[in-house]
């Protein structure tokens, strides 16, 4: 591999804070509704679904499942992989496919969550499980 | 309460220029506007309404300042490249609701100069931003996951770009006129997977301009009568990460809610003009509109079933954005545009749709992969 790609510090805020902590001690936090049960992510302090404030941080597992990606092969730095995973605990993420080998993905493919480092606290990324 | 029938089309104006480096963005806003103003048979003293999105220097009272306008109503709604069919439907309630009678729509800016500013972030920046996501992958990834669910080819996204081209031909101002083939497509470099080169539209400088006014005042002037009778708008997220389902559009909600204000259906469309920013595009809305059942697209857009004079549904013939004009990196306008042109009996011989007095100017704005709109006009001559 190159030189590591530099990735941009998130800049935080109140309502995110907590994630960016937990992420930083390796913990990959997302919102659960107390109200009606449903996880969501990224986190927000009123559920996107009922509406409810009642909503809690729970830790989730890290594991995932590719529901689509592109590489894209148009780029300065390189061809690089979006994708959305779907968690094991429900919710579908953006992200990027990393460290595995981007020509051989696929739909429905198991991945696992790993942290890059920024600036700040350390962004997810998903790799090859 | 609708919109159905109260406001008509009275003047368009599509800018010839595809590179316009010698030019500001306001000016090209002036001269579209200008365009529009003249072929309705108006003066600028006439506007009393005007409308535009994110790509006005400024925005609203810059441009209202810039270009010399008095008006009594404004909207900048923006929601990318289908604000300008949002705007139609906006101009159409403000018309309705008699705040204004004459109002003006515009459109331009010049991206093949020069990089056009980042978008407007959201609440989600932190998660989202440095994932790269870039109109090409963001659609890519839809077509991938088309292609997963439904079994969508290649080949058969090829066609809506081979349909565009075979209309490009007979556009002049066309930035590709070149007619191309489904191998062309398919050998073209990979861009983004599953998405070619020739997937992609082009980037053009330019821009479009419309005029919406009254019934009476429509019947007053001396072009083609051209009215709105059904619009519909909508958004759709990835929504908290629930249910994410990339193969269908905001499309799947504005436009049954326009249909029915209309009182058509897809069966009763002579002409589509649908927004190709990519090939997927046209592919996914066209099954969210209703023209086929979701995960037939690929079947219903092969082998030149949009191709005027071959196909049952002759779309986009002016070249769309795939091959004519995609001003701003927003096609909206231009949709309306050729729409009003089909239904005026003013599109090139070889692809004006005959007895053309029904169609649909749709599209999408923002990511489809990611957030995005989606807005129906469906229009009438009457």
């Amino acid at each position: 591999m190159a030189e590591a790609k530099k990735y941009p510090a998130p800049v935080t805020n109140p309502e995110t804070a907590q994630f960016w902590e937990a992420a930083k001690a390796g913990k990959f936090m997302i919102k659960r509704c107390t109200a009606c049960g449903d996880r969501h992510y990224f986190p927000r302090s009123i559920c996107p679904f009922c509406f409810s404030d009642k909503t809690v941080w729970e830790e989730a597992s890290g594991e995932a499942t590719i529901y689509t990606y592109s590489l894209m092969r148009k780029s300065p730095t390189g061809p690089y992989a979006i994708a959305y995973v779907t968690l094991k605990e429900g919710p579908s993420l953006q992200t990027n496919i990393v460290d595995c080998d981007l020509e051989k993905l696929k739909i429905g493919q198991k991945v696992k969550l790993v942290w890059k480092p920024t600036d700040g606290a350390p962004l997810p990324f998903f790799t090859a499980a | 309460m609708t919109i159905k029938g109260k406001a008509y089309i009275a003047g368009i104006y599509e800018h010839p220029t595809r590179h316009a480096p010698d030019k500001s963005t306001a000016q090209l806003h002036a001269e579209v506007a200008k365009g529009a103003i003249e072929d309705a048979g108006l003066t600028k003293a006439d506007i009393d309404g005007y409308f535009c999105a994110g790509d006005a220097p400024g925005g609203a009272w810059p441009m209202v300042d810039y270009l010399g306008l008095k008006v009594r109503h404004v909207d900048s709604t923006e929601t990318g490249g289908c604000s300008y069919l949002i705007h139609l439907g906006h101009a159409a309630e403000a018309i309705a609701a008699g705040k204004c009678s004459i109002a003006l729509v515009t459109l331009a800016g010049k991206p093949r100069t020069g990089p056009m500013p980042p978008r407007a972030a959201g609440a989600e920046a932190d998660f989202e931003a440095a994932y790269g996501a870039t109109t090409h992958n963001a659609y890519g990834m839809c077509a991938m996951r088309h292609m997963h669910d439904y079994g969508t080819t290649s080949e058969q996204l090829a066609w809506i770009k081979v349909a565009a081209s075979h209309h490009a031909q007979y556009n002049p101002h066309a930035m590709l006129k070149e007619v191309v083939t489904v191998e062309d497509v398919i050998n073209s470099p990979m861009i983004s997977d599953p998405l070619h080169r020739m997937d992609c539209c082009v980037v053009t400088d330019g821009g479009g301009a419309m005029i919406v006014t009254t019934p009476e005042i429509a019947k007053s002037l001396k072009k083609p009568l051209v009215r709105l009778i059904g619009h519909g708008e909508a958004m759709k997220g990835p929504r908290g990460g629930k249910d994410l389902d990339l193969t269908y559009s905001a499309g799947i909600w504005s436009g049954p809610r326009a249909f029915e204000e209309a009182g058509v259906t897809p069966k009763d469309i002579k002409y589509a003009s649908i927004y190709d920013s990519f090939t997927i595009t046209v592919l996914m809305q066209l099954e969210d509109l209703g023209f086929c059942k979701k995960g037939e697209g690929g079947k219903f857009v092969a082998d030149g079933n949009l191709i005027s004079g071959v196909g049952k549904l002759p779309f986009n013939t002016d070249g769309g954005g795939l091959c004519s004009n995609h001003p701003v990196n927003r096609g909206g306008m231009t949709k309306i545009l050729e729409a009003v042109r089909q239904l005026r009996g003013e599109a090139h011989p070889k692809v004006q749709v005959q007895n053309c007095d029904l169609a649909i100017a749709h599209g999408t704005g923002g990511l489809l992969g990611v957030r995005h709109a989606a807005s129906t006009c469906i229009l009438e001559r009457v």
